[in-house]
């Protein structure tokens, strides 16, 4: 009876949809493999700190990351750079306006990051969970399980999707991705191979700029996400624990009004 | 009142006696938690408990994300961010939100198909049922208000399509639409009257629930079998129950308990899985999503809303016959309406004079069907408004109303039932021996 029940349970539960389908024009999302994937995948924070410079070098020229307060970049499970790196960071690269002062001012570490500078660049605080790069099968949204919802795989399938073509339309020119839904967008190719070097060396080819800052936009998303899965793993072992106790006491509980099974 | 017969609670002690004669508060506990309940009952009997604790919850994380959030169109989403970010804890207490809206209605519709299976519905259990299904629709309005709140990209599509159907309404519904919406189109009234009522409602939910549970224990649980208990006499009612403190809280805690595993499991680990991506997206009025999707638990109704097109002959014969009153738009609200209410209406279409479904050969596939049928319109209900899926959503909406207005009354006609069991007691020790000739516990 209890194995009908665990089973009635699991298959309820799996069964559950998630409310999204594949539909015509979705681009091709190749599958990353990410350190922070799967149930104990954790940050990579030597990635995060690279993804932050490129981010900085390259995406802050255009884009916003408004929901990040700066001095998140030294919380732990993140990309852990010290508090005087911080405020050097800060009021080394951003100028925010600060209405006490009518004027502009450097960035301190209890700013957020600027919001997009560029008409129509969308902000990437949330970008690696406003895209789902997984749909299927059958637009039953089932991969997720396995593979999570892909929207760090989305970002750097399309900063690695280009494939070179433009086109005209209206007077503005588009470039063919074939990750992005539609297979033409508008922002032109962000990076390339060997665009941003590291301090340590570490390698700079298009892939790899792509995955550090996709992971980087992964943490901005989600940045409470390590400590998420260790609140995650306590509560499963206590409450599968707390499961095997209940059972022993029910079993117990039960046993002078049960006979020998008999179906 | 008709109810089991069983021990009652006695005040003994001078200060016992006191507060029972001023308030029976211990007594009416008591009752509540020691009602017999049938021994027999399996393990699509938890459900209840999970749903009382979603609702519990829901209502405890609810209260403190009102500590942080902020219901104005400008600073929602951000507010959201605040509690994702700054909020000792705060991202827990949004996922378990969030992912237990999914839970309760996972358990709702557990608990309404074991109600369904096992005629849980029939006399004189229908009011217990009506008033279940006035709690499910509570959840619905509840669970679809609070989705308006973060103000992402969902939140506002969804209640601009939704608000919407009553626009559908003739005569009355473009009116009715702007009170509800509180100006032309979802806004800031409209964000700021949907976290006063998803507030409220919780409460109007409890006060339903307390009701539910009121007209269930003056009936008594039904069962697996159906088979009512014996209330000749204490004796007699003793043979087919046990008290529901401890022998049903612990199992029920069990079953939550596992639950609740797989639950923190989907919280710790995949948060946003039932989630819509686009909700991470700040809400633009002046940009619509490529496809607005409501949350999965409202998509089999979702799929029969938009089953019904210009297209379908019933309703073309509506409209003609009303003389172009019912268009296919209001035609799919009522569709939408109307499938719950033909499920709240099954006491009276169901014409069986056995309950339980296991003693029904032919009703089994009929349900089978139906639990089919509901999974199919789920998934139809994401699927985009084309062929094949728009053929396949009109078969199984017909199906839907089919089971209900047809195939219930007819069942309880041409269906020749099984022998149903004399007794619980009965029914009880052919699964597990007789007490006298059981071998001791492992």
């Amino acid at each position: 009876m209890f194995k009908k029940f665990v089973t009635g349970a699991a298959f309820a539960l799996a069964l559950v949809p998630a409310a999204s389908f594949a539909a015509g024009g979705e681009g091709h999302i190749e599958d990353f493999a990410f350190s922070f994937e799967g149930p104990f995948g954790t940050y990579d924070q030597n990635q995060l700190q690279r993804g932050l410079q490129i981010f900085t070098e390259v995406c802050a020229a255009c884009h916003g990351l408004k929901q990040v307060p700066i001095r998140t970049l030294s919380d732990e499970g993140g990309p852990g750079l010290p508090e005087d790196q911080v405020r050097a960071y800060a009021a080394d690269n951003f100028e925010v306006f600060d209405a006490a002062l009518d004027d502009f001012r450097p960035a301190t570490p209890v700013d957020h990051f600027p919001a997009n500078t560029a008409l129509g660049a969308p902000d990437l605080s949330l970008m690696a969970k406003s895209r789902a790069g997984f749909h299927g099968p059958y637009g039953l949204g089932l991969n997720q399980l396995f593979k999570g919802m892909g929207g760090a795989e989305y970002i750097a399938s399309l900063l690695t999707g280009y494939t070179g073509e433009t086109k005209e339309e209206a007077g503005t020119l588009f470039y063919e991705n074939t990750a992005f839904p539609g297979g033409w967008i508008s922002m032109a190719p962000p990076l390339a191979d060997e665009q941003v070097e590291f301090i340590d060396g570490h390698a700079n080819d298009l892939h790899h700029l792509a995955e550090d800052v996709s992971a980087f936009l992964m943490w901005t998303a989600e940045p409470k996400m390590m400590a998420r899965k260790q609140a995650g793993f306590v509560g499963v072992l206590f409450l599968a624990v707390l499961s095997v106790l209940l059972y022993l006491t029910n079993k117990r509980l039960w046993a002078p009004h049960k006979g020998k099974k008999t179906s | 009142m008709a109810g089991i017969p069983h021990d009652h609670y006695e005040p003994k002690t001078g200060a016992e006696k006191w507060l029972n004669s001023r308030l029976p508060i211990v007594g009416l506990i008591y009752d509540t938690i020691m009602i017999p309940t049938p021994k027999n009952l399996n393990w699509w009997w938890i459900w209840g408990i999970v749903l009382a604790f979603c609702l519990v919850l829901q209502i405890v994380t609810g209260i403190v994300l009102v500590m942080h959030y902020t219901p104005h169109v400008d600073l929602a989403f951000a507010s959201v961010e605040h509690i994702m970010r700054n909020v000792n804890g705060g991202y827990m207490i949004r996922y378990l939100h969030a992912n237990g809206a999914s839970l309760f209605f996972v358990a709702v519709y557990i608990h309404i198909f074991r109600g369904l299976f096992y005629g849980s519905y029939k006399a004189p259990r229908e009011i217990t049922w009506i008033v279940g299904m006035l709690i499910y629709l509570c959840m619905m309005g509840t669970a679809f208000m609070g989705y308006v709140l973060p103000w992402g990209q969902m939140s506002f599509w969804g209640a601009t399509v939704i608000t919407g159907l009553f626009g559908a309404i003739p005569f009355i519904g473009e009116p009715i639409q702007t009170w509800l919406l509180g100006g032309p189109a979802v806004d800031n009234a409209t964000l700021n009257r949907f976290f006063s009522l998803h507030y409220l409602l919780p409460f109007v939910i409890a006060a339903l629930v307390i009701v539910h549970i009121w007209a269930f224990h003056t009936t008594g649980n039904n069962n697996p079998t159906g088979v009512e208990v014996r209330r000749g006499s204490k004796e007699e009612a003793k043979k087919d129950t046990l008290p529901f403190w401890p022998y049903f809280v612990i199992k029920d805690f069990l079953g939550l308990a596992v639950v609740l595993l797989v639950f923190w499991a989907i919280v710790g680990f995949m948060p946003n899985y039932l989630g819509h991506p686009d909700n991470y997206i700040e809400a633009n009025p002046l940009q619509t999503p490529a496809h607005i999707v409501p949350e999965w638990y409202f998509l089999p109704f979702y799929a029969i809303l938009r089953a019904f097109t210009s297209e379908v002959w019933i309703v073309q014969i509506a409209s003609f016959v009303t003389g172009g009153i019912i268009d296919a738009k209001f035609f799919g609200v009522l569709a939408m309406f109307g499938a719950i209410a033909v499920m709240a209406l099954a006491p009276w279409l169901d014409t069986s004079r056995v309950r339980s479904g296991k003693y029904r050969p032919q009703f089994k596939w009929w349900f089978l069907l139906l639990v089919i049928d509901f999974f199919a319109l789920m998934w139809l209900g994401a699927m985009p408004a084309e062929e094949p899926y728009a053929s396949f959503s009109l078969i199984a909406s017909a199906y839907w109303f089919g089971y209900f207005l047809v195939i219930l009354p007819l069942l309880g006609v041409i269906e020749k039932p099984e022998p149903i069991p004399a007794t619980i007691e009965e029914d009880f020790d052919a699964h597990y021996g007789k007490k006298s000739e059981a071998t001791p516990a492992e």
